[in-house]
């Protein structure tokens, strides 16, 4: 009765004292003149599902061969568990990998494709048995494990390749954009399935993938990339409502950006002067800024109400006229020229039936958000 | 079946019975014959103007009789087993040498692969002859390697390796290297690097990974590869008489002696026939492993 502590949130990471599992200490790779990580420091704590998000080229996949062993940094050091990796070679490693190819061995059925690894340790035959038949059935694939990989489908593949690199049940696994080869559908379904085995098995995963959404699906943290460093590591949520930057805000989901100089007009709040003769847009910030500094402001598009009357309530009011309308079912996106001529995005959910629409093209529409609702960035 | 996809499927079997069936049937019915002091040096010869008589006449002329003359003379059965013999070991020897070959092409930076595979085709120009030949001038008594070799001072008698079977394993694996390398480099070629790099992953080292994964995926490869070695190995004349002198007896060299020296075109067709029948095996095999492979990669 006397336990008033609500439940601890999974959060090493704002706890100065906790210890990471892995350790990137000034890491820099190069591949004859180019740099594919710049100088990169990150803490990567046990238990996490943690997400290397960007385009292709941005450094995230030579992150993650650094970590299996296929690649050594040019210069600093990666600590797994206290100890630098660096002398210790991929089949040494606590560390397996699943392959964004899945690398299943096609002579091989699955149940041997699973015991491969098991083989190769020092673990008893009989123990071998029992354990590939424990990943078959945390991957539910018990009635396929005498099927070669290509008599099964590609999300059974998947699996295997999941179960494989489970087996040697490793202190990190590492995942090369583990979905990217399934279709939409199956694809949200493993995404909740990869978290379900993660927290299952207690295991450390490291993700790579490209895709935004899976990223913020399956993660307790997102590190942003791009040319081979890290732009913003965060929670998903922290990544989506403070990014850090313009180019995070515009890699994560939709945003609208206005740029213009910043005026503080109180402590915590600022103006925007971002078209002449136009109403500043109020924002709240912390950011320390210099007078009449160029800020970015950026709002997300569901953040903003579209209305017919200009609603007072509201600290920002913008004018525009609707120039097309995505209807996508639950949402619809207007877009909306401004007079200043800028193109606008705004989310409404359709509550109301299609036949009762509000609003039409052509329509003179107010735009309206609090001083909340967006952030100021300074990059 | 609609015409134009029958024309289209009879154009090679139409080719296949004009360059192969029909002379097939022809050595066959020569091997069936008798040997005479004519032309054509066999007997019976068909003569269409005898018309039902004569067509008697020629069948009830032919006989086995050659065929039971192979199995009484030892000199065939050896050649047979001789040929087999070489065919079998040079075959070997070619895999031991072509596959670390396809291996490190398969290995090399993308830009390279064309260059060193032009390099393996490279011999193709010039006549297949010619570089038997030459193998001559590099092996024999007063041959290259013997110069260099007496000049060196590592040798005080020059190396008897001209006209002795390992003359006409040298040739045979040199000849057929291509033939060797070819498809275990495209098996090879074709492989997913990401799968060694699983294996390692996994816990193997560079030599399991190897062995445990590269070694049973290049299998198709390897296979095809040997059978394209064993089978022409099998019957091959040129390198052995050039190269192998009288002492290595291949069935190849005594069909051609049968043919050109004794003129005895009907035991010598037999020899042929029988050949044949010895390769329609090797060949089944190597067109099953064929199809499986074409199964396989899908």
């Amino acid at each position: 009765m006397a336990e008033t502590n609500p439940q601890k949130v999974f959060a090493p990471w704002e706890d100065p004292t906790a210890v990471p599992l892995i350790r990137f200490e000034a890491v820099t790779k190069k591949f004859g003149t180019f740099t594919a990580i710049d100088n990169l420091n990150l803490k990567i704590y046990r238990g996490e599902f943690f997400a290397l998000l960007g385009p292709s080229g941005c450094g995230k996949t030579t992150l993650m061969r650094m970590l299996a062993g296929f690649e050594t940094p040019s210069e600093g050091a990666i600590w797994l568990d206290g100890q630098n990796v660096a002398p210790i070679p991929p089949n040494k490693r606590p560390v397996n990998m699943m392959f964004q190819s899945y690398a299943l061995f096609p002579h091989l059925s699955v149940w041997e494709n699973i015991a491969f690894g098991l083989k190769r340790s020092d673990m008893p035959k009989d123990q071998i048995g029992e354990r590939v038949q424990e990943m078959l059935r945390l991957t539910r694939l018990e009635q396929f494990a005498k099927r070669k990989p290509h008599q099964i489908s590609g999300g059974q593949r998947q699996r295997v390749a999941l179960a494989r690199s489970l087996a040697k049940a490793p202190k990190l696994l590492l995942l090369d954009e583990p979905l990217g080869a399934l279709d939409k559908k199956l694809r949200q379904e493993t995404q909740f399935e990869l978290m379900d085995i993660q927290e299952k098995t207690g295991t450390t995963f490291v993700i790579v993938t490209h895709d935004q959404e899976e990223a913020m699906t399956v993660a307790t943290r997102v590190a942003v990339m791009d040319h081979g460093k890290l732009i913003q590591v965060a929670t998903p949520a922290g990544i989506y409502e403070t990014p850090n930057s313009v180019y995070v805000a515009d890699f994560i989901g939709e945003v609208n950006i206005f740029e213009g100089a910043a005026r503080r007009i109180s402590d915590d709040m600022v103006e925007i002067d971002y078209a002449e003769g136009k109403a500043p847009l109020r924002a709240v910030t912390s950011e320390a800024l210099a007078p009449a500094q160029k800020v970015f402001f950026a709002v997300r598009p569901e953040k903003i109400l579209v209305s017919h009357q200009p609603p007072h309530e509201r600290a920002n009011e913008v004018k525009g006229k609707i120039v097309d309308i995505a209807y996508l079912g639950n949402i619809s996106t207007y877009r909306v020229r401004l007079e200043t001529g800028q193109m606008v995005s705004a989310q409404m959910t359709n509550a109301k039936r299609l036949a009762r629409r509000d609003f039409t093209w052509e329509d003179e529409v107010w735009l309206s958000w609090t001083e909340t609702a967006g952030v100021v960035l300074t990059r | 079946m609609n015409f134009r996809r029958f024309s289209l499927i009879s154009v090679p079997y139409l080719w296949l019975l004009i360059f192969f069936l029909v002379p097939f049937l022809i050595v066959l019915k020569i091997a069936l014959s008798d040997t005479a002091i004519a032309i054509p040096p066999y007997t019976p010869v068909l003569d269409p103007a005898a018309g039902w008589a004569g067509l008697k006449e020629f069948f009830s002329g032919l006989d086995f009789e050659n065929f039971t003359f192979l199995t009484e003379d030892d000199l065939y059965w050896k050649a047979y087993l001789g040929s087999l013999k070489i065919a079998t070991i040079s075959t070997l020897l070619t895999l031991m040498v072509g596959y670390p070959i396809a291996y490190a092409m398969a290995q090399a930076a993308d830009e390279w692969r064309p260059t060193l595979m032009m390099l393996v085709i490279l011999p193709f120009w010039t006549s297949f002859l010619i570089r038997v030949y030459s193998w001559v001038g590099i092996i024999g008594n007063e041959g290259l390697l013997n110069h260099v070799l007496l000049a060196s001072g590592l040798i005080s008698q020059p190396l008897q390796i001209m006209n002795t079977p390992t003359a006409v394993y040298l040739g045979i694996v040199y000849t057929y290297l291509p033939f060797m390398i070819l498809p275990i480099y495209s098996a090879l070629e074709k492989m997913d690097t990401s799968l060694t790099e699983a294996a390692v992953d996994l816990g193997c080292s560079r030599g399991q990974a190897f062995w445990l994964v590269t070694l049973p995926l290049s299998r198709p490869g390897v296979v095809a590869g040997c059978f394209l070695v064993f089978i022409p190995a099998l019957g091959e004349f040129v390198i052995p008489s050039l190269l192998g002198g009288s002492q290595t007896l291949m069935i190849g060299k005594v069909l051609w002696e049968e043919f050109f020296s004794n003129r005895d075109w009907p035991v010598a067709s037999a020899v042929a026939v029988v050949l044949l029948a010895i390769l329609v095996i090797p060949i089944i095999l190597f067109q099953r492993n064929q199809q499986k492979q074409e199964e396989a990669g899908r």
